[in-house]
């Protein structure tokens, strides 16, 4: 028997609009969404489906149109350092090295502690995601996944409750792809922070997250059905190509987006009529 | 493997050896000239310098014919033939008395180049020989409480390009104080901005001698009662605000065009409104506000010439005017000569600009 345990992050019938009146797009509707504490769930969507709008509702840089956020039982209003973002393109300060990155993010979050233990933090965490030799270094003097794992350790540095991944990969290649997806876990895993992933790319999604929930395109985009992964972790990606469940999850979460996909195709009623054609002198 | 290695060192190659050694620990790269790049960035600039000196030459002797011809052809109508025969060996003879006043060529501007510099060292070893003359009347009078005396003599060309300078510093400073400040509070909120932009759209391409003129009037009324320069006042202010606008329309937009990601990342580190301010927006709309500060300088500079010429205010520009006013012999040729002065010095101003630009902002931009 399941007993019922509060939601850790509950979502009520969000609606998002944008724009007032005729010109307006809806392009978040009725979402419905309960991760709980220490979960690691995954939103797999297309691009351009309202997945940053949906992640900007969360961590409360937007306000829903209807519907409500619910943190720990209480309504988001406002940002909060318990929920740490690791954002798209990174949003690192150009004019900031790795480290005052780090810092300012710190500072932040801890306001009273010393110089001397904020620093301590910085390096601690700059440490974690292996970036010691380039602590000195601007942005720009960094690859993408150096980059982005400035981010992580921005977003991590302060603590927070929750991790938010707004397709924190998506701009990698897949090597420092793969590298990262494990460093994540390995953090996620050590003190069990409850994580929300958002993805583009459902074998990502299988491999870290414990639920996997497709977000049907939008306009009017809404959550589809969940798959729940039922797979022990830590996995091993290459072992995870002949896991039968891998299989299965997999066929049926691409089955089901592709069928969107389909669907949406349908969906365009004009017929172009295409002009009759052939070249001039073809045979000359 | 080691031993063949060594013999092979031994074997002849010494030499070489030793010089790609004795290279190496001095950081000397091997001298190799790429004979392409030199061409492009020494040989081409020299070849266009000689050029312009080249056409700048021909173009002065042709006005100079010019002028003489038509001197001596006067001489010939006005006073008959005898007088025209006296000026034609009067100006081959090179006689100043009777020189065509016109575009003087790059051989008279050095020379005149020559004669203020000289004129300089002869106006500082004066000034010296004053103040050692009239030190010790000036103690008594500064211990009877009164006034020393100055040296009111006429300043040299030098002196001139130090009080240009000195203005347009603090035409540039008052620039950069009201400029940057504005800029950022209407850069901040929209409702300003808006309510702003006419005033700045409107004041923005009115003329540097019409603000000069404004200036006047205002000054002239609040200095009524002090024995004060008021032309240095009137000039630097004139200056200062001319040349604002660049720097308060570029300060706006670059605090109101702010990427939206950095303002995300300061709301989501819940950075406080000060904190947002100092360390997200201002850094990231530097570089744009140093683009502005440095049309800022150059426009500055640029007005400042006209300005002084107007105000009366001691300077290049009254230099020049003076120069024009003048009509002695080398008058052209000194007008041609703080011409070049005024375009180097607006160049290293310039530069001086780029580079505190390129050490302050991240974004480092080539020079242009």
């Amino acid at each position: 028997m399941k007993v019922y345990k509060m939601a850790y992050l509950e979502l009520n019938n969000i609606c998002k609009t944008y724009g007032q009146g005729a010109g307006s797009t809806e392009v978040l509707t009725d979402i419905n969404l309960k991760i709980e504490e220490g979960e690691f769930v995954a939103i797999v969507g297309f691009t351009g489906s309202g997945k940053t709008t949906l992640v900007n509702l969360i961590n409360g840089l937007l306000t829903p149109t209807s519907g409500e956020v619910l943190f720990k039982g209480k309504p988001v209003t406002d940002t909060s350092h318990e929920r740490g973002v690791i954002f798209q393109n990174y949003s690192l300060l150009p004019w900031l090295t790795v480290g005052q990155n780090v810092y300012i993010a710190v500072k932040a979050a801890f306001p009273k502690e010393s110089k001397f233990n904020l620093n301590k933090k910085v390096n601690e965490y700059v440490e974690m995601v292996n970036l010691t030799p380039a602590i000195t270094k601007r942005p720009k003097e960094l690859s993408g996944g150096m980059r982005q794992r400035v981010a992580v350790a921005r977003a991590l540095a302060m603590n927070p409750e929750m991790i938010i991944m707004d397709e924190p990969l998506g701009a990698l290649d897949a090597l420092t792809r793969g590298n990262l997806q494990d460093e994540i876990l390995n953090i996620w895993s050590k003190d069990k922070r409850t994580a929300l992933l958002i993805t583009n790319d459902v074998d990502e999604g299988i491999y870290m997250a414990d639920r996997i929930i497709p977000l049907r395109p939008g306009p009017k985009a809404t959550l589809g059905p969940e798959f729940t992964i039922d797979i022990e972790r830590p996995r091993d990606k290459t072992a995870l190509n002949d896991n039968p469940i891998y299989k299965q999850t997999r066929n049926s979460i691409i089955e089901y987006l592709m069928g969107i996909g389909n669907e949406r195709k349908a969906v365009s009623e004009s017929i172009y009529e295409l002009p009759d054609l052939s070249p001039k002198n073809f045979v000359a | 493997m080691k031993q063949s290695v060594t013999l092979n060192k031994t074997n002849g190659k010494e030499g070489t050896g030793f010089l790609k050694s004795f290279l190496s620990k001095f950081k000397m790269k091997p001298f190799q000239l790429d004979v392409k790049d030199i061409l492009k960035k020494v040989v081409v600039p020299i070849l266009s310098i000689l050029a312009f000196i080249g056409l700048w030459h021909a173009g002065a002797k042709a006005l100079y014919n010019m002028e003489a011809t038509y001197k001596i052809e006067k001489a010939l109508t006005d006073q008959g033939q005898e007088a025209a025969t006296a000026m034609e060996t009067c100006i081959l003879s090179g006689d100043i008395s009777c020189q065509p006043n016109t575009l003087p060529s790059p051989v008279q501007v050095w020379t005149s180049f020559k004669t203020l510099l000289a004129d300089h060292q002869i106006i500082s070893a004066d000034k010296i020989a004053f103040k050692e003359k009239t030190a010790a009347l000036n103690e008594k009078r500064v211990a009877e409480g009164k006034e020393p005396i100055t040296y009111t003599g006429r300043p040299s060309f030098v002196d001139q390009i130090f009080t240009s300078l000195k203005t347009v510093f603090a035409g540039f400073l008052l620039a950069l104080l009201i400029a940057v400040p504005i800029g950022i509070v209407i850069g901040l909120s929209e409702t300003l901005r808006n309510s702003f932009n006419w005033l700045i759209q409107i004041f923005k391409p009115v003329s540097p001698v019409v603000w000069l003129l404004l200036v006047f009037m205002i000054v002239k009324t609040m200095t009524k009662d002090s024995n004060q320069d008021s032309a240095f006042i009137i000039s630097f202010i004139s200056v200062g605000l001319c040349a604002m606008w660049a720097t308060l329309v570029n300060t706006a937009m670059g605090v109101s065009s702010v990427d939206k990601d950095y303002i995300n990342v300061a709301k989501v580190l819940k950075l406080g409104q000060f904190q947002k301010v100092f360390k997200v927006i201002l850094p990231s709309s530097l570089p744009l506000i140093f683009t502005g500060l440095r049309i800022t300088l150059s426009v500055a500079w640029m007005v400042l010439i006209a300005i002084e010429l107007l105000a009366q205010s001691p300077g290049l520009g009254s230099f020049v005017w003076e120069e024009f006013q003048n009509g002695a012999n080398d008058s052209n040729s000194k007008i041609i000569v703080a011409m070049f002065i005024i375009g180097i010095i607006g160049f290293l101003l310039d530069r001086i600009m780029l580079t505190i630009q390129n050490m302050v902002s991240f974004n480092k931009n080539e020079g242009v």
